[in-house]
């Protein structure tokens, strides 16, 4: 292989059509208020993790979504599940059961059950 | 959809394009990557078509890609531009067809600008007397030179000796059209089709026998973009844009690419090769790249050119494989002659793209 002095630059399309959505369709069919989300942010701003790391509720669930899971497992690691998130959610989605599904649908993904 | 009301639609998506007495303006780059498609668009206007095209010896850059690239000035852009528009005035002729689509853009620009701000033209008519003396007229038609190949591709298809045809199946070749971005995204009504439905192109390939692939990356840019390309640094971005449209157009198993700007086809071109040497990759059949083509070589092909002649040899990506499709004779031992019929010697070839 030659070295040109610079590589392929990594494409930020989303491409839906190849993205992995089983954690949002698990998380959908078991957490159905999760589909209210408008991503206004309100969990972030009231979240106690992100006071202390840069965990984001907010983009967690739009990568959940869009099916970009490669950091996902990492990520949901600095939740506390507190549940501040859930008390000021101005459309009721039950954030903290949202992590919970999206635990339970990685580990299912890890032993091949989805 | 009634055909009347289509018929009238598309009227708005016409432009209108002269049908003689041409001033040809050559492209800086395109006599370098692609050496006989100028003087195949000049042969064919001439021999083929019986068509008056004056080249100018005076005639310079438009400086399109220093000012792209951000280092020559607006209105130093502007009074070289007005230079060429008073070579034509000089010359004796009103219709200016640029061979590259940058410039073409870039007399668009202008003359849209001039257009809205007379004040502006009369500052740069008075920079142009100041510089060199000359005084111009404002041209009465500006085509691109795919345009006029467009305007008379009905007559080039009569004279053709080729069809864009598999010989073997019969079937058509499948034909990835590119447009330039600068052709009909800056100024739609400035090009075939606009920038909806561009179809100087399609128009040439429907034409001559080929068939066009639409694919979901079609109108992407072809990652020329000057400033991603002349910093080398940034060019992972543009090899990024091609990459891109490959992989988009590969499962369409396209046969060839043609395109009507100097960039679009260097970088199809180029980046293949570059593509396959990163990451050993490769797009066309049994390890070959997808040919990619200038409309004029294209014109030159069908008409029975010589494909030496139209420099189809200097292609990264080796053309043979088309024109074994098509039945278009070669002589591989000629490939790399000199146009005195000297031998210049054989490439090195690459490691893994496949030439001929």
């Amino acid at each position: 292989m030659i070295e040109f002095g610079y590589n392929i630059a990594k494409d930020r399309q989303i491409d839906f059509d190849k993205n992995d959505k089983r954690i949002s369709t698990y998380v959908r069919e078991n957490e159905p208020s999760f589909k209210t989300c408008i991503s206004c942010g309100t969990c972030t701003a009231t979240c106690s993790a992100a006071n202390f790391t840069d965990f984001n509720f907010r983009k967690l669930q739009l990568m959940v979504r869009r099916g970009e899971t490669l950091e996902v497992k990492e990520e949901i690691k600095k939740c506390m599940l507190c549940g501040k998130c859930y008390l000021a959610c101005p459309r009721g989605v039950n954030t903290r059961n949202v992590i919970i599904q999206i635990n339970q649908a990685i580990e299912k993904i890890e032993n091949h059950d989805i | 959809m009634k055909l009347e009301g289509k018929k009238a639609i598309w009227k708005d998506y016409q432009k209108e394009i002269a049908d003689d007495k041409y001033f040809y303006v050559r492209s800086c780059i395109r006599q370098n990557f692609f050496p006989g498609s100028e003087t195949a668009f000049i042969r064919i206007l001439r021999e083929e078509l019986g068509k008056d095209i004056f080249e100018h010896p005076c005639h310079t850059t438009c400086t399109g890609i220093g000012y792209h690239g951000d280092i020559v000035p607006l209105d130093t852009m502007m009074t070289v531009v007005a230079r060429q528009f008073a070579l034509m005035t000089e010359a004796g002729y009103e219709n200016l067809v640029p061979s590259c689509i940058t410039s073409f853009g870039i007399y668009t620009e202008v003359l849209d600008t001039w257009h809205h701000f007379p004040e502006v033209e009369a500052k740069v008519r008075d920079y142009l007397i100041k510089a060199t003396g000359r005084e111009f007229k404002i041209p009465v038609n500006i085509a691109h030179a795919s345009d006029i190949t467009y305007k008379f591709r009905k007559e080039i298809a009569a004279k053709a000796k080729y069809k864009l045809v598999n010989k073997e199946t019969g079937q058509p070749l499948k034909v990835v059209e590119h447009i330039g971005c600068h052709y009909s995204k800056m100024f739609p009504d400035k090009g075939v089709g606009g920038a909806e439905y561009p179809y100087v192109l399609v128009g040439m390939i429907e034409e001559w026998g080929g068939e066009v692939v639409d694919y979901p990356e079609r109108r992407h840019c072809c990652g020329f973009g000057f400033r991603q390309y002349l910093v080398q640094a940034n060019r992972g971005y543009s090899i990024a844009c091609s990459h891109k449209k490959f992989e988009s157009m590969e499962p369409y198993k396209p046969d060839m690419i043609i395109t009507n700007c100097p960039g679009c086809p260097m970088f199809l071109d180029k980046w293949q090769y570059a593509i396959a040497e990163m990451e050993g990759k490769t797009y066309g059949e049994n390890g070959h790249g997808i040919p990619v083509f200038t409309y004029e070589e294209v014109a030159g092909m069908v008409l029975g050119y010589n494909p030496w002649d139209l420099g189809l040899q200097t292609h990264q990506v080796s053309c043979e494989t088309v024109l074994d499709k098509i039945g278009i004779p070669y002589n591989p031992d000629e490939k790399y002659n000199g146009i005195n019929g000297i031998k210049l010697g054989v490439p090195e070839m690459p490691v893994n793209l496949k030439c001929c």
